[in-house]
């Protein structure tokens, strides 16, 4: 589903490379968790495959369901169902919760020349959806993630997720900032999700999540190369014994 | 030698001064009336048209902008169209004559025109100050409007609206308004345009809202591409009343909206909410005078402006604090969005404080939309340009959203956001 040849990548405004030659694939059906110490590019990595415009592709390629996307701005890769679980989910004044997931939702099936949703079958969908995340109706009620707890923000990111049914789910330090309740609901509404068909990237510190969303395939991302693959005990590994015998074997 | 008699008239000038002899036979007016008219158009022979040299015109130069004045024309076609909010009272003036119509109870309503003839409105066709062009023009066209009385005590269950329907040539109308005490009322007053041709059109609402009173007057300014407005809103406020102020331009090529208040009742609070929406070769200009002449009062202005294209927008905001004036609470911001390295806008506020004990503060920015906003809806499969007119739309719909009440924030965003899919 995903194929990354040899990228690399840099920040736009000042030139600093953070990928440097990074090469990943991950199969349909497949959740493949990426895990690296800070600063190794992993949250560059989501935002690049999500097509935010602060980071410039100068060698390789990305290629979704065997086309490459690097010329499709942010909404395209979307509507093709990829999509971004943010770490730090954004907080836009005056903009409503549920006219965003409307607009979003429709904006994709016009996109793949699907009928738009009827108003009725809306609603039907986000309180489906919004019960199974236990999120409170209130919240709907608000300007997007305004006054959102930390918590209540990464759930309304997996709220979304489930609306819009990409095929590409990339989680973002999707863990982090949630107690051990909230980690559970979001860990089930992500493997609600996993399906033959669709593939999920949990870029995350801890294997703590992977507890609860169970890895197919773990890569070590440090500076901006995968450095080792796995499978699940890769994670156990690194819990056990830190990143350093890994970088050290690679260097 | 006097330089006065130098200075040639501009076009406008010159047409203003001419089509006071025209309409001269049917302005309606008993004697006393008629001289006030005099008088005023000779402050305007006199001073002709303001220029930027006047302080208070400075941004807005009239007599260069205002390149030439339409004819009036009685036979122009205009009609009266849905009132905004369902189920409101609707009084219209269509093409300069107002038309009574049924009045809500609990109202007293009389035709200017009838105020003119009779002369008891004589003592309103008096200007402001030197530099009131506006008050100046009005009263010496003025042909119609209304004058209301909401009596007091009187809740009125739905909005009252005012609708000025122009369709091409001259309008100038007036609206003396008295909210009884402890009255509550919702007034929308709504100036639009049918017609492509362009118009010249004058209002003045003078308000008193008197002790305890709550009002809420939208001013929805919807005039057509190629029209001048040049609108001015007088009130005065009494002890516990509370008046909230809605502004919103979105029309016209050359406008001015004045609003000038005297703050005289302990107590009380006003709020000014203001969205300016600018496109094309335009200049909108609101210009905001506010007068804290007693203790223990507070009042908040907010604007939010939108520009497009090559338009243009002032907004001046002077607030003046008496010296008895102490404890006033006074907070003035004026928040821009310019989408276009053409357009131009320029925020003057003014804070004239002579007590010692107040809180006043004022603050204007001129912003771009965030880009971190725009990347996570376009993230979410939203296109470009959908994003940016919903973080444009967002950015004014918060100051709609003040109104709380569905039946007028339901319209008047459905109005903003048909003007920003015509201008983004």
């Amino acid at each position: 589903m995903l194929e990354i040849r040899n990228l690399h990548a840099r920040i736009a405004e000042d030139g600093t490379e953070i990928i440097r030659g990074l090469n990943l694939t991950v199969k349909a059906g497949e959740v493949a968790a990426i895990m690296g110490p800070n600063g190794s590019g992993k949250s560059t990595l989501s935002y690049i495959l999500s097509g935010r415009e602060d980071y410039e592709v100068t060698e390789g390629d990305i290629l979704y369901n065997g086309e490459s996307i690097l010329e499709l701005d942010a909404s395209e890769r979307a509507a093709k169902g990829i999509f971004l679980a943010f770490q730090y989910p954004v907080e836009i004044p005056g903009v409503a919760t549920m006219q965003f997931l409307k607009v979003a939702m429709n904006e994709q099936r016009k996109y793949r020349g699907e009928e738009e949703l009827k108003t009725p079958d809306f609603i039907r969908r986000v309180k489906e959806a919004a019960a199974e995340l236990k999120i409170n109706p209130d919240m709907l009620k608000r300007p997007l993630n305004v006054g959102f707890s930390g918590g209540e923000k990464k759930r309304a990111e997996i709220l979304q997720m489930a609306l819009l049914e990409p095929n590409l789910c990339i989680l973002d330090e999707t863990d982090s900032g949630l107690d051990i309740d909230a980690l559970k609901i979001v860990s089930d509404g992500v493997n609600a999700l996993r399906s033959p068909d669709r593939a999920v990237i949990v870029i995350t510190h801890y294997q703590r999540l992977l507890e609860y969303i169970v890895p197919d395939t773990v890569h070590v991302l440090y500076k901006g190369q995968v450095i080792k693959t796995g499978d699940k005990s890769l994670a156990l590994d690194l819990e056990a014994n830190g990143y350093a015998d890994i970088i050290g074997a690679a260097a | 030698m006097n330089i006065q008699n130098t200075i040639t008239r501009t076009a406008a000038e010159q047409a203003l001064l001419e089509a006071y002899g025209h309409q001269l036979s049917d302005l309606p007016g008993d004697g006393a009336v008629l001289s006030a008219r005099d008088t005023l158009l000779s402050d305007l022979k006199d001073a002709g048209l303001p220029t930027r040299r006047l302080e208070s015109w400075h941004y807005t130069d009239l007599r260069a902008l205002l390149r030439t004045v339409p004819a009036f024309d009685g036979s122009a076609f205009a009609e009266p169209v849905e009132p905004l909010a369902v189920g409101s009272a609707v009084l219209t003036v269509i093409n300069g004559h107002a038309d009574a119509g049924q009045a809500p109870e609990g109202l007293h309503v009389k035709r200017y025109g009838e105020s003119l003839l009779d002369g008891t409105a004589a003592g309103d066709l008096v200007e402001r100050n030197a530099e009131d062009a506006i008050g100046r023009i009005n009263g010496t066209f003025v042909r119609d409007g209304f004058e209301i009385e909401i009596l007091e005590g009187t809740v009125l269950a739905q909005p009252l609206e005012l609708q000025i329907v122009q369709g091409a040539g001259q309008s100038h109308s007036r609206f003396p308004v008295t909210f009884g005490p402890r009255s509550k009322a919702t007034v929308i007053e709504r100036h639009l345009s049918v017609d492509g041709r362009p118009s010249l059109v004058s209002s003045v609402s003078d308000l008193i809202v008197e002790d305890g009173a709550e009002v809420t007057w939208i001013l929805l300014q919807q005039q057509g591409a190629e029209d001048t407005h040049l609108g001015q809103l007088n009130f005065e406020l009494g002890e516990n009343a509370s008046f909230r102020l809605f502004v919103i331009n979105a029309g016209g090529k050359l406008v001015r909206q004045e609003v000038h208040g005297v703050v005289t009742g302990e107590g009380s609070d006003f709020k000014l909410r203001g969205i300016n929406l600018m496109g094309g070769d335009t200049l909108t200009d609101v210009t905001f005078t506010l007068g804290h002449d007693v203790a223990n009062t507070t009042s908040t202005e907010i604007i939010r402006n939108v520009l497009f294209d090559k338009a243009r927008g002032v907004f001046q905001g002077q607030i003046r604090v008496a010296q008895d004036a102490q404890k006033t609470d006074a907070k003035m911001a004026c928040n821009t969005l310019l989408l276009s390295d053409d357009a131009d806008f320029a925020a003057k506020p003014e804070l004239e404080i002579f007590a010692d004990d107040v809180q006043c503060g004022h603050g204007a920015t001129v912003i771009d939309l965030n880009p971190t906003h725009l990347y996570y809806l376009q993230a979410r499969g939203i296109p470009e340009n959908r994003a940016r007119a919903m973080l444009v739309n967002a950015f004014v719909d918060e100051i709609v959203e003040e109104l709380e009440d569905e039946a007028l924030i339901e319209p008047l965003e459905l109005i903003i956001s048909e003007w920003l899919a015509r201008h983004a």
